[in-house]
């Protein structure tokens, strides 16, 4: 790159585009009635919350361990359920599987909608179609980590060594034994890794989950946060924190072995 | 000789081999100890006549509910939760910087404490839930769609602020020595060497964020913080299945209009 190709030489290309980015700014900022001097003013209302939450009631520590045990059984069990059904999705929505664009595309467009729906929404109505419950928070998990994972699978598969599949193929296999034998030993060790980062995910998410009736220690973050009992929320959250540090590293020492 | 190697490969591979089967055994013992322990009961409830209905609902969605002119149609509500998402984002991508500023440690060689701090300003920002931002904000600015913005904006500078610190900390350090070397201070390298090779990443992940604050501003009206979210729960709570369909048909299509769209911008700049 020389000198002259650097932004700073070349800055009124790009004036068009922050004069768009500022109109958008403008545009959110009215849209949605924006007054920042509300935020000084009710300043005093962040210091009151801060310090109620600088204060945790440890006290209520011993009464949050069952809650947060099932958060974890219902992350495992949706992810491990979300896995099952996204595995052999994902391989249909790849062309070196299928070899048939129409099947390939009608795969991922369903998989696209799928992912779109945000988890919240999809607790809020998994828990109207199924009912308030634990079931209803694994469902929600296991279609957030269908939709989440085989996105990645799928990219996964496409960034596969041809080189087995021409030597299977040329001997005559057919489409699912080159699926199960020449292009899944490339890839699992990836699907293994997804799987933990997929875990990490929904244990972060499944703290709010039950802010919506799914289960979970997200009711009793949701009850205390009703009451004003921030003391309560301040150590429900610092007990999430925990958690989701222990689970990332334990993942992420595991993903780091495997890869 | 060659009989003994033999023999010590094949216990290796015998002992890597129970190892495998010693962690297949102990993921799938934990696996069924999650699934055993979920409470199955909620599922008794659910009826299929009960679940076909809710299908049938959806299946019909309320299109005079697109646009009618009120202000609280589905297309104004989806303007607003996407003006909530770029709020969000835009101050939560000014508010990142002077954080990566802090918290990048190849800034900080001769006081890392000071990139340490900043490192733990970020995770305790990232480390509270959206939803508990948006109860506090709703408090401080009243409820509407402004405390949704913020609460987007400051759970995003957590996120931003360790991704940009990230990028910084992995970028190449040549160009800044080499101004360095020809006696160039901290703003002329900061602006001259670091800013040009970060800016594309920067921007990139600034629209991926903007993505995903779309899809949280579209929940964040569960707790009062506007957008879309509200009439969707009071729609759900009163059963109204034609009204909850259009409106999903509306995430939906948001969400996936902007990702294409944004997917599109950070393609280019890579």
């Amino acid at each position: 790159m020389k000198l002259q190709d650097t932004i700073h030489y070349s800055w009124y290309k790009h004036l068009f585009l922050v004069l768009i980015l500022l109109l958008c700014l403008y545009g959110s900022i009215s849209v949605t009635d924006a007054d920042f001097s509300e935020v000084i003013s009710g300043a005093d209302q962040i210091g009151v919350f801060l310090s109620r939450l600088l204060h945790p009631d440890f006290s209520y520590l011993p009464k949050l361990w069952g809650p947060l045990v099932k958060t974890l059984q219902m992350s495992v069990t949706g992810t491990v359920l979300g896995m099952i059904f996204a595995v052999p999705f994902a391989f249909l929505a790849t062309h070196v599987v299928t070899r048939n664009h129409v099947l390939t595309a009608i795969i991922r467009f369903l998989l696209d909608i799928i992912r779109t729906i945000p988890n919240l929404l999809l607790a809020a109505l998994m828990v109207a179609i199924i009912g308030i419950g634990e079931v209803t928070g694994v469902l929600t998990i296991a279609i957030f980590t269908f939709g989440m994972v085989s996105q990645l699978i799928y990219e996964a598969i496409e960034t596969i060594d041809y080189g087995p599949i021409e030597a299977a193929e040329s001997v005559g296999a057919n489409k699912i034994q080159i699926a199960f034998w020449s292009i899944a030993p490339q890839v699992i060790v990836q699907i293994a890794s997804y799987t933990f980062y997929a875990l990490e995910v929904n244990v972060r998410a499944s703290t709010v989950l039950g802010y919506v009736g799914a289960g979970g220690i997200g009711v009793i973050l949701n009850s205390s946060l009703a009451l004003f009992q921030y003391e309560r929320v301040s150590i429900i959250i610092l007990t999430i924190l925990v958690v989701v540090a222990v689970v990332d590293s334990i993942s992420e020492a595991i993903r780091r072995r495997l890869a | 000789m060659n009989n003994s190697n033999e023999t010590a490969a094949s216990a290796a591979f015998r002992k890597q081999h129970t190892q495998r089967f010693l962690a297949a055994a102990v993921i799938l013992l934990i696996i069924l100890w999650c699934a055993a322990g979920i409470d199955y009961s909620g599922l008794a409830a659910f009826s299929p006549q009960m679940g076909l209905e809710v299908l049938r609902g959806l299946m019909k969605p309320k299109w005079s509910f697109v646009y009618d002119g009120s202000g609280e149609d589905l297309a104004s509500l989806l303007l607003l939760t996407i003006g909530i998402a770029f709020l969000g984002t835009a101050i939560a991508t000014i508010l990142a910087l002077p954080v990566t500023l802090l918290s990048a440690s190849n800034l900080w060689r001769s006081c890392p404490l000071v990139a340490r701090i900043g490192k733990f300003v970020c995770n305790v920002l990232r480390a509270f839930p959206e939803l508990v931002y948006a109860i506090i904000f709703v408090k401080v600015v009243g409820p509407g769609p402004f405390a949704g913005a913020l609460a987007i904006g400051v759970h995003q500078i957590g996120m931003l602020g360790k991704l940009y610190t990230e990028e910084m900390e992995a970028m190449d350090e040549t160009p800044v020595e080499a101004m360095h070397a020809v006696g160039a201070g901290f703003w002329q390298t900061m602006f001259f060497a670091r800013v040009p090779q970060l800016l594309p990443i920067y921007s990139s992940l600034s629209l991926n964020h903007f993505e995903i604050a779309v899809r949280s501003a579209s929940t964040l009206g569960l707790v009062g913080a506007g957008g879309i979210g509200a009439p969707l729960i009071f729609a759900i709570q009163a059963r109204n299945w034609d009204q909850v369909s259009i409106i999903l048909l509306g995430v939906v299509l948001t969400v996936f209009v902007i990702d294409t769209l944004t997917g599109l911008i950070r393609k280019k700049l890579r």
